[in-house]
Parts: structure tokens; C-alpha cells; sequence
């Protein structure tokens, strides 16, 4: 069992939790994710790692609610223990030798740009980022990302904070601004790292891209998160989660996205049932 | 067990009864709609019967056919005897794993098909009799084996299937002190993923796992050997390790729409279905995919078990597409026969040319050509030769792909010292299980490719014996001190 030693909602969609995990702790990089099953009857979720700490054994894990299983796990609370815990599975992002990196992440994904940034950083790269969402109140880790970026750039749709616009308009007027990247690493919603990748095309900026393909296993086992890379099957769990983003087949990969779309509803309103009949009671006693 | 070696007087022709007595199964109308084990077991009286068929021959052919060499006619004398614990701790002396084994070991190709009754009559059904012994230990709380003073050795095993548990069981059994560090949330391997619920129930294979143990066996689950740790990382705090991390990579076959939305490889569908429990949707959160129309590809145990399992989950007709024809299947069987009870169809001689999607990326058909057999090929199977013209559509929903499965490939990336195959499966000497690597061992799926559970479970009892002589520094002519044979057996509680 793991136990959860913090948990901060930080704000309507996205959930922190920080897990006791030494093992892993010791052993994972940026870039890496690990996969929780919370329970007996839950389904094995991959989460990437957005910061641990080796000395304290612990690995922060920050996921979006958008269905049951990412509901439950967000009803656990610091002190609750998680049934299973596994990794670190993947490759380690190559940060060595990446000369001007740009790292845009995007949603959910700026929780896994945070430790590539550092970990560009760290290997001498000068790092600009850049971060979007759809409003101010769902951008997240905005301060550390302050402090690791060279320059940090901020996008909203709806101009709440920052630019108002998409990242790839952002991404675009620098580098006609003469930034010179070298590397570009992007992680967020699909369409969106689809977006870059065409930009960066356009100007022949090598470009990294973060997979979230449906997972089950991780470890290479099952086949489920394979993606089409230039032509080639790999599978993200272990050739991956990083990829050359002019090589992927993006319609591809956000069609295997949408496989369990009815189960997901099926299973989102079994546990809205549950969720009401439990209220339900807590009311009448 | 005196007995056995008393033994009566050759059977008179008269008194031979021919035909195995058939073990009661489910009808198949009803386990097509169910998971539940498709034959029940036989009973006390049953198997006594049974048991009285077998000629209790000299020179035991059935155990030279046995990879593991489970003392048959020893035990199948104690049922006649109705000394049926005993008949336990008899065949737990060789095999670790019974229930398991009564159930998925193909014994027609191996005890069965070297009883001597079998060369004019069928067979003596040994696999149904380890079955029914073991599960009447199981009720009548089985006794464990006494463990021997700890030697203060320590052996780590990777991987907690077939290969590994009965290595780790085997090496319990002499003293040492045995980790097991299993990458999944559950012990088992393939007989958690992979073997169906209706073939080999997950409560039985708990039982058989706490069994092991029960002899003191440490099992570290959601560990990944190459991740978390190295296999050198391993070495330094273990005497040896044994590598059993089996032939977990699919093979996917190339074909143009093999990513489509809900084309699975066997290994993801059964590992949904089986070690996720699929089939409990929504109760248990995750889903898998409930096709009006399932196509699997291949014709092989893994091939039969998807069709099957898609037949439980409420497909109207579960397809079996095979390049050649029913005599060259290579699923058991007693499998192919359970699959065309539940009315699983077969196309034999049809072979998959692309799989065709609709507007969403998800399969609507799979496009096939007609063969012919022609001269045998490398393999010595007749060769299937394309009929010109003969495309055709088969409409479908779910695509599964059970072609086969490739070595795992973690622990040979991560281990560069160790000799591989072109293959990716890692060299070992047969006899011994050694890898090039000093004090690393191997065995069962990922150094012979996939293979049968008992054949990995031979595999796992060989590299066990070398271990235990490496580590207790015994030399090759002392080796009748090495016998794995535990000596008393004594109530556990």
C-alpha cells in the first residue's frame, strides 16, 4: 500500500497528490510516469511524474478529473493509502546536447513540462517556456515554472492572464523574432501538440512530443498504447512516452484516444448514481 | 507409501475398461453466457474409478513424459487407496503447482501419450486425477512442507510466473531465503493475464501462490526488474538470480489497419478480461470493447481462449480465421473441441489481408483470401498457398490478433552482459538454466519463446537444482545430495 502524504486541489479539474513511493522515488527521471491502481476494483492509471524527492521517498503526481477513475482518485485524501503504485515506467526525456529548448506544455500537460524544463535546464540548455490554458483559474505551477524558465510565456483563451490566444501563436512570433531554438519539447492535448508540430515543421525546429496513449499494462505487455511513428508501430509505454512530433500519425493516435468514449459515460454515470445515493444518506442520517 | 512398490499382478484383459471416464463439464449453452470453470472435477468415487484403470506399469513410461516428473503411478495408486492427502504431498514432491498443472498442462501430448493403456485404449486421464488430488488437498487443509534449517543464502527471482514460482518454491524448499519481484499488481504471470477464468480459476491459482508462500517465499509486486533496480543492482545484495520474466511482447502482425480502433492483440484483450475483470464492467472500472462480431486471428490456446472469452462477453458470433486447416491447429485439443461446443465458428484456410476501418478509425471488416495446402514447408506443416480471386469481406466490430508472443524485452535491454538471440530470448544452457552472465540463471518463456506453463515449470525446478549446488558450492558428482525431494511433511497449523 502507498500512502498519500499531501493532497491540494489546485483548482476545478486538477488534483495534486503527493505518495509515498521510496522505490520509485530512487530511481525515476523527468519524463518518466508511474501507474496507480487505487483500489481492487479500480482500473491502472498512467500518470506521469510532475516532481519527486529521492531523500524523502516521495513522487507528486497531478492529474485532470475527467472521468470516473480520475473522479474516485480524487476523492482520496492525505492519509489514504492507494492499493498499487508501479514505476518509473518510460524513457527518460534526452535533455543532453538540446541547445536552445522552447517547452510548451499545455492544460494538464504543464504539470509534465515543469520537470522536463528542469530537466533541460539542468543539462545547460537555455529553456524558454511557454504555458496555456483555456482561463487564469487552470494554469498551473506558474511560479516554479518561473523560476526554472529563462523566460516564461503565458497564454489563455480567454486572455484572463497573460496573451490571449493559443500557444502555437505564442511559439510562432518568437521564433520569427530570431529566437534560433534548437529543441522543441511539447506535452498537452493532443490537438494541440499536433498544432506545434506543424509550426515547427514549417521552420524545421526538431520537436519532442509526450504521448498519452490508453495504457493498461506499461510495461510493454499488451499492445494498447501503440502509436504509428513515421510509418513504424511503437508502443509508448516503453519506445516512448517521448516522440519525434513530425513523425507521428496524429489522427491515428486521437482516434485509439476515443475507443472507450461509451464506457467512460457508462461508467461516469455509475459513479454520479453512487455519489448521489451516498449523499442521499449522508443527508437522511 | 509402501504400497506402490507392492504391486498386484498384471490386469487381466477382461478387467480393462477402455475409455477414460469423462469428467462432468458445464453445458455449453450455459458456460457460453458464464466465466465459470467449464468441467466441474471429478468426484472421490470418480476419480477411484479412474484411478483403477491404470495398469501400474514397471517402468512408468508416463513419468518420462512428464517435463517436471510427477510420480504417477505413485499417486494414482495412493487414489486407488484413498489415500488422497497423501497423493498430494506425493505430487507436490515434483510439482509445486498441481491444481494448475491438472488443469492447463497438455497431457495428451506428454504423460497420456506414453500410457502404455493408451496404446490400444485411451489413455489413463492423469491430468484429471492431479486436478481432482489436488483440489481435495485444497478442501482439507493441505499440509505444508517442512522447511530445513536456513542456509543464509538469498536467490531473487524475476517474474512471478510459472518459471519463477516453482524456481522460488523449489529453492524455499532447501533452506533459502527467496524474493520474487513481479512487475504487475498480482503474482502469476500468464496464469493471472492470460489463462481464462473458465479454464483456470484465479482462486485456485491464489491458493497455489499462498502455498508458495507459505514456505517463506517473499513476493515484491508492482517491482520492475530494469527499472527499479538492474539485474546487476540484484546481484549485489542476492547470491544468484533467476530471470522467468516470459514471453510477454505480442506480435503484431503487419498488416495495413492494425491500428484501427478496437483491433487488440490477445494479450491486452485477456489481460483486460482477466487480470482487470472486464467482464464486471462497470463494477470493476475498466472496459473492454463487446463486439457483435469478433474476428481473432491465429488458432492457437491464446487464439482459442480470446474466442471464447468474447463468446462470454455476449458477441453474436466469435470467428476463428486459420491459415491452414483444423488437423494443423496448434491449440490443444481439448480446446478447439470446448470452442466449437460454444459454437465459435472456424474459418480454416483463410488468412487475414487488411483490416478496414470506417470514418472514426474504428474496424467494420477484415478482408481476407481463401487457401489451399501445398508440400510441407521448413516447419513440416503443408504449406497454405493464396487462392487468386478468392477476397472476401468479413464484417466485424473487434479484431483480436493472438499470432504469438515475443521475450519480454526489459530485462535483456537493461541487462547488456546477457546473451540474447536474434530472437531476443536469452541463451541458457539447457541443463543447467546458466546465462552467460555469472550467477544469473533464466528460464521458461524467455529463453525458449513462448511455450506451455509446465515446460517453464521444468525449466524453473532445472535452474533451481544448478542454483542451489552454486551457492552451496556442492560439485557436479555429488549431485545425488540435490535431490529437490523434501523429506517430511507436518501440519501447518
Amino acid at each position: 500500500m502507498y500512502e498519500i502524504v499531501d493532497k491540494k486541489d489546485l483548482n476545478a479539474e486538477n488534483t495534486m497528490l503527493k505518495v509515498k513511493a521510496p522505490q520509485i522515488a530512487s530511481s525515476c527521471k523527468a519524463g518518466q510516469f508511474i501507474i496507480v491502481r487505487a483500489n481492487e476494483k479500480a482500473e491502472r492509471i498512467p500518470l506521469t511524474i510532475a516532481d519527486w524527492d529521492s531523500k524523502e521517498g516521495w513522487i507528486q503526481i497531478i492529474f485532470q478529473k475527467v472521468g470516473a477513475s480520475t473522479y474516485e482518485l480524487a476523492d482520496y485524501n492525505k492519509g489514504d493509502k492507494l492499493m498499487d503504485f508501479v514505476g518509473p515506467l518510460g524513457l527518460p526525456t534526452h535533455a543532453e546536447g538540446a541547445g536552445k529548448t522552447v517547452v510548451i506544455g499545455g492544460g494538464l500537460g504543464i504539470a509534465i513540462a515543469t520537470p522536463v524544463a528542469r530537466a533541460y535546464k539542468q543539462a545547460g540548455n537555455h529553456v524558454d517556456v511557454i504555458i496555456g490554458a483555456r482561463n487564469s483559474e487552470l494554469l498551473i505551477l506558474e511560479k516554479e515554472l518561473d523560476k526554472i524558465a529563462d523566460n516564461l510565456y503565458i497564454c489563455t483563451d480567454d486572455g484572463s492572464k497573460g496573451r490571449e490566444g493559443f500557444v502555437t501563436e505564442q511559439l510562432e512570433e518568437l521564433i520569427k523574432g530570431g529566437a534560433e531554438y534548437k529543441t522543441c519539447f511539447t506535452v498537452g492535448p493532443p490537438i494541440m501538440m499536433m498544432f506545434v508540430a506543424k509550426i515547427t515543421e514549417k521552420y524545421d525546429l526538431k520537436t519532442v512530443v509526450s504521448l498519452n496513449s490508453i495504457m493498461l499494462d506499461g510495461t510493454g505487455m499488451c499492445g494498447a498504447c501503440r502509436v504509428s511513428i513515421g510509418g513504424e508501430i511503437k508502443l509508448a509505454c516503453v519506445d516512448g512516452p517521448d516522440f519525434d512530433g513530425h513523425l507521428v500519425d496524429w489522427e491515428n493516435l486521437m482516434h485509439r484516444l476515443t475507443a472507450y468514449k461509451d464506457e467512460e459515460r457508462e461508467a461516469m454515470e455509475e459513479y454520479q448514481k453512487k455519489n448521489e445515493c451516498c449523499n442521499e444518506k449522508k443527508d437522511g442520517a | 507409501m509402501a504400497n506402490a512398490t507392492e504391486r498386484p499382478k498384471r490386469k487381466p484383459r477382461s478387467m480393462i475398461i477402455r475409455t477414460k471416464l469423462p469428467m462432468p463439464t458445464q453445458h455449453p449453452e450455459d458456460r457460453a453466457k458464464n466465466f465459470n470453470e467449464v468441467p466441474y472435477g471429478y468426484n472421490e468415487a470418480e476419480a477411484m474409478f479412474e484411478a483403477q484403470r491404470c495398469l501400474q506399469c514397471k517402468n512408468q513410461p508416463c513419468v518420462k513424459g512428464c517435463p517436471v516428473e510427477v510420480p504417477i503411478r505413485d499417486f494414482i495408486i495412493l487414489i486407488t487407496e484413498r489415500k488422497f492427502m497423501e497423493a498430494a504431498s506425493l505430487i507436490k514432491t515434483k510439482n509445486g503447482l498441481p491444481a494448475i498443472t491438472g488443469r492447463v498442462c497438455p497431457q495428451e501430448t506428454q504423460c497420456e501419450a506414453r500410457c502404455t493403456l493408451g496404446r490400444r485404449y485411451e489413455p489413463v486421464a492423469i491430468g484429471n486425477l492431479e486436478r481432482f488430488v489436488a483440489d481435495y488437498a485444497r478442501d482439507h487443509d493441505e499440509e505444508v512442507a517442512e522447511i530445513p534449517p536456513k542456509t543464509g543464502k538469498k536467490v531473487a527471482i524475476v517474474g512471478a510466473g510459472p518459471a519463477g514460482l516453482t524456481c522460488a518454491s523449489d529453492l524455499a524448499l532447501k533452506g533459502h531465503d527467496i524474493s520474487i519481484f513481479e512487475a504487475l499488481h498480482k503474482p502469476g504471470g500468464v496464469l493471472i493475464y492470460g489463462i481464462p477464468e473458465f479454464r483456470l480459476p484465479k482462486d485456485t491459482v491464489k491458493y497455489e501462490i499462498d502455498y508458495v508462500k507459505k514456505l517463506g517465499v517473499e513476493v515484491n509486486t508492482n517491482f520492475i526488474v530494469g527499472r527499479n533496480k538492474t539485474v546487476g543492482e540484484l546481484l549485489k545484495e542476492y547470491d544468484a538470480v533467476f530471470i522467468g520474466s516470459g514471453a510477454g511482447a505480442p506480435r503484431l502482425l503487419k498488416l495495413s489497419g492494425i491500428n484501427l480502433v478496437n483491433v487488440y492483440s490477445a494479450n491486452e484483450y485477456l489481460t483486460r478480461v482477466n487480470l482487470m475483470k472486464a467482464y464486471l464492467f462497470p463494477d470493476y472500472k475498466t472496459p473492454v470493447k463487446i463486439g457483435k462480431n469478433v474476428v481473432t486471428i491465429g488458432a492457437g490456446n491464446v487464439a482459442m481462449d480470446s474466442a471464447r472469452t468474447a463468446k462470454r462477453l455476449g458477441a453474436e458470433n466469435s470467428i476463428i480465421i486459420y491459415r491452414r486447416s483444423r488437423k494443423e491447429c496448434p491449440a490443444r485439443a481439448e480446446e478447439v473441441h470446448h470452442a466449437e461446443e460454444e459454437e465459435v465458428e472456424f474459418r480454416f484456410l483463410t488468412n487475414p489481408v487488411r483490416i478496414i476501418g470506417d470514418e472514426l478509425g474504428k474496424v467494420r471488416a477484415v478482408e481476407c483470401l481463401e487457401y489451399e495446402l501445398g508440400e510441407p514447408d521448413e516447419s513440416g506443416r503443408a504449406k497454405p498457398i493464396p487462392i487468386p480471386g478468392s477476397e472476401h469481406l468479413i464484417e466485424c466490430d473487434v479484431v483480436i490478433i493472438a499470432v504469438g508472443n515475443d521475450p519480454n524485452p526489459l530485462i535483456p535491454m537493461t541487462t547488456p552482459e546477457l546473451e540474447t538471440t536474434k530472437w531476443g530470448t536469452i541463451v541458457t544452457e539447457t541443463a543447467t538454466g546458466k546465462t552467460s552472465m555469472k550467477q544469473v540463471y533464466a528460464g521458461g518463456d524467455i529463453s525458449t519463446g513462448a511455450a506451455t506453463v509446465i515446460a517453464a515449470m521444468g525449466a524453473g525446478k532445472i535452474a533451481a537444482k544448478s542454483i542451489h549446488k552454486e551457492i552451496m558450492g556442492i560439485s557436479d558428482d555429488d549431485d545425488s545430495k540435490v535431490s529437490l525431494t523434501p523429506g517430511t511433511f507436518k501440519k501447518e497449523r
